[in-house]
């Protein structure tokens, strides 16, 4: 017995080993990561630890975490996590909410659904700053919005809806919310049809089928598509800038960063702030992450 | 039919009869389903039958309220449901994919319907429980759908739409997922359930053989209309046209001059061929088609009806093979023996005059009219 593995090993070992290797799906095809990974490496893993160490290397000394210090005992600093997350949060809880419903009622539409689509996509291909931009012109004092509300003696000023939370707000559901639905219409396109048409055989009426089949179906969907839209809104920048009150009210966390290393060339302070904002999200992707764990995340389709 | 004789789970809404009224069903333009008029009485189990396309999915799909109807009505004894939404009509039914919901374990799956008419929990879990018993899933009760065999996710399947005591059930193409031998396990399967419990069943397959094996009623379909109603055996041995003939097994179809016809029979000639049969159509411009079936053809001189072939291609069957041979005038015949026959042998055929049947040769025109 020993003899003959010993024979068949020295006989060939080059091709057990690739036969050995093939079928742990390691073979030359594995090359073709290799851009991907680099592309990773140089433009993501790399920056990020460079990042991270210079963090802990603050200019004017103070120890290794005198930049995190900083920020946790400035108020002013201290507080962008919290005005971020009330604008981050909320946006994303409304984007994928309103997705919920509307790509669910399209999807048994037939007939311009495409044009729908294309016209919700709009706002991504536009960008932040395009979007800012129309807000300024729409919702500002002298827009159509606030034109047509006081030409109806609903409002005697104005509504302030600019340079405050709630322009950032605003800016953040155009552009997020087209994001969120294409990304549940996806979801929903993956569920089988025919599970409904079960479930009302069964005497479920529209809203069990939903809240018992589809809903529990796209769940896991839905935690992606959240914790995708969250950390889109919770980078904000351009916006809160644009349209928002970059020195209060929406004196995000990025802007922070962005001031501290760019007009007060503290690159370790703006880096400690970039590895804060990193930590908040990744707590909040990880709570979002627990939830879709306990969740049926397997085959959709009919058969089960 | 005596329904629920030992029924311990369905005792559902009772009712007489089932009644499509002149049910259409058209898509862009397209007739699905042409004016099908059909009774159903209580406990019965009807089939229909026919190719794809023929309209049968379509037909149970307008019973079950999953498509709209375009066109009649259908009637539960006195009360029309056809434009009731299928979750109040309260009838189960099997898919042709099992729709087995993925993320409910299997007693979950069948306690859906329950469930969804807010049934007491302690009566449900006793249903549930005697439904798993049932389909025999017992072992099998906590595991998701997809942990599950074809055959097994069938039997889920047939379980939660029976669990409810639906006053029909109706089944898409049950079997038509699973390999050949599980197939005939749950035709075995269903054919117990349905005498067990009495379930009114309408079954839709395109399979004649499970048609012919299961229901009490079949009914044939052919581009949306109607070919023919009746027993098992009267569309077997007595079909109306040349299409339904074709359908439940008479394979070979072959077109003779008339020699003379008398008192329901008449004589075909052809070249070496001279069959009698029975007539069943307006035999016109004196030829007609003789439809045969396969099994019915015997090598030997037997009788005064003879077919002279040439063999062509011998199928090895074990017990008897399947043969392919000519006629004189080049019309393939389809024929078994025990014999052993090789290609070009030149052999004689017969066939019982009662198991020849003989349709005009305008058959094709027929469905139509045959509906009234």
């Amino acid at each position: 017995m020993a003899a003959a593995t010993g024979v068949r090993a020295s006989g060939g070992a080059t091709p057990s080993l690739r036969h050995r290797l093939a079928e742990r799906g390691i073979d030359r095809h594995l090359w073709l990561l290799l851009p991907g990974v680099a592309f990773i490496l140089l433009l993501f893993v790399y920056p990020f630890l460079y990042g991270l160490q210079l963090s802990f290397r603050p200019l004017k000394g103070g120890g290794v975490f005198a930049n995190y210090k900083t920020f946790f005992s400035d108020s002013y600093l201290r507080d962008t996590i919290w005005i971020t997350l009330k604008l981050g949060v909320p946006a994303a809880v409304l984007n994928v909410a309103a997705s919920i419903p509307i790509a669910y009622t399209m999807r048994r539409w037939r007939r311009g659904r495409r044009t729908l689509t294309a016209l919700l996509v709009v706002p991504i291909t536009l960008g932040t700053v395009l979007t800012a931009e129309g807000l300024l012109n729409y919702v500002g004092p002298a827009g159509w919005f606030n034109k047509v509300l006081r030409n109806l003696h609903l409002v005697k000023d104005s509504v302030p809806l600019l340079h405050n939370y709630w322009g950032v707000f605003l800016s953040l559901v155009i552009t997020g919310f087209p994001f969120a639905f294409l990304l549940i219409s996806a979801y929903l396109s993956g569920i089988d049809p025919v599970l409904e048409r079960a479930a009302s055989t069964l005497g479920a009426g529209g809203w069990q089928r939903f809240r018992h089949v589809t809903f529990p179906l796209l769940a896991p969907g839905v935690a992606i598509t959240f914790c995708l839209s969250f950390v889109l809104a919770f980078s904000v920048f351009p916006s809160a800038q644009l349209v928002g009150n970059p020195a209060g009210s929406t004196h995000v966390i990025s802007i922070a960063a962005y001031h501290a290393a760019l007009e007060q060339y503290d690159y370790p302070l703006g880096s400690a702030i970039a590895m804060v904002m990193a930590a908040v999200m990744l707590v909040i992707i990880g709570i979002v992450l627990l939830w879709r764990n306990t969740l049926y995340k397997g085959s959709s389709g009919g058969k089960g | 039919m005596a329904a629920n004789k030992k029924g311990k789970i369905v005792q559902g809404e009772r009712f007489a009869e089932l009644r499509l009224e002149q049910v259409s069903r058209s898509f862009a333009g397209h007739v699905a389903l042409d004016r099908l008029d059909l009774t159903i009485s209580s406990g019965e189990f009807v089939a229909l039958l026919g190719p794809s396309g023929c309209g049968k999915s379509t037909a149970l799909n307008c019973l079950a309220g999953l498509l709209p109807l375009t066109g009649g009505s259908i009637w539960l004894d006195s009360k029309r449901i056809d434009t009731i939404p299928p979750e109040k009509r309260g009838f189960g039914m099997v898919f042709q994919n099992y729709a087995l919901f993925p993320h409910m374990s299997v007693r979950r799956n069948i306690a859906f319907g329950l469930k969804m008419r807010k049934t007491p929990k302690a009566e449900a879990t006793r249903r549930v429980d005697e439904a798993i018993k049932l389909v025999q899933l017992q072992e099998h009760a906590h595991k998701l759908p997809g942990q599950l065999s074809g055959g097994q996710q069938q039997r889920v399947a047939i379980a939660r739409a029976i669990v409810f005591e639906p006053s029909i059930v109706a089944m898409d193409e049950p079997l038509s997922n699973l390999d050949a031998k599980l197939r005939l396990e749950m035709r075995t399967e269903i054919r117990r359930l349905h005498q067990s419990l009495g379930l009114t069943t309408v079954y839709v397959t395109h399979d004649q053989e499970e048609a012919l094996s299961l229901a009490d009623r079949l009914v044939l379909l052919r581009d949306g209309v109607v070919q023919q109603i009746g027993t098992p055996e009267e569309v077997y041995t007595q079909p109306k046209n040349r299409y339904v003939a074709g359908f439940m097994g008479y394979r070979n179809m072959l077109e003779f001059a008339v020699e003379r016809e008398l008192n329901g029979q008449a004589v075909l000639n052809g070249p070496g061929v001279h069959v009698a049969g029975v007539v069943r159509d307006n035999l016109v411009g004196g030829r007609a088609i003789a439809a045969i079936r396969p099994e019915d053809l015997v090598v030997g001189t037997v009788g005064e009806n003879q077919l002279s072939v040439v063999v062509e291609v011998v199928e090895y069957h074990g017990r008897e093979q399947s043969v392919q041979g000519r006629l004189g005038d080049g019309e393939s015949v389809f024929f078994r023996t025990d014999k052993r026959l090789a290609p070009g042998d030149q052999v004689m055929l017969s066939v019982p005059t009662e198991r020849v049947l003989l349709f005009s040769t305008e058959a094709a025109a027929a469905p139509a009219e045959l509906v009234t």
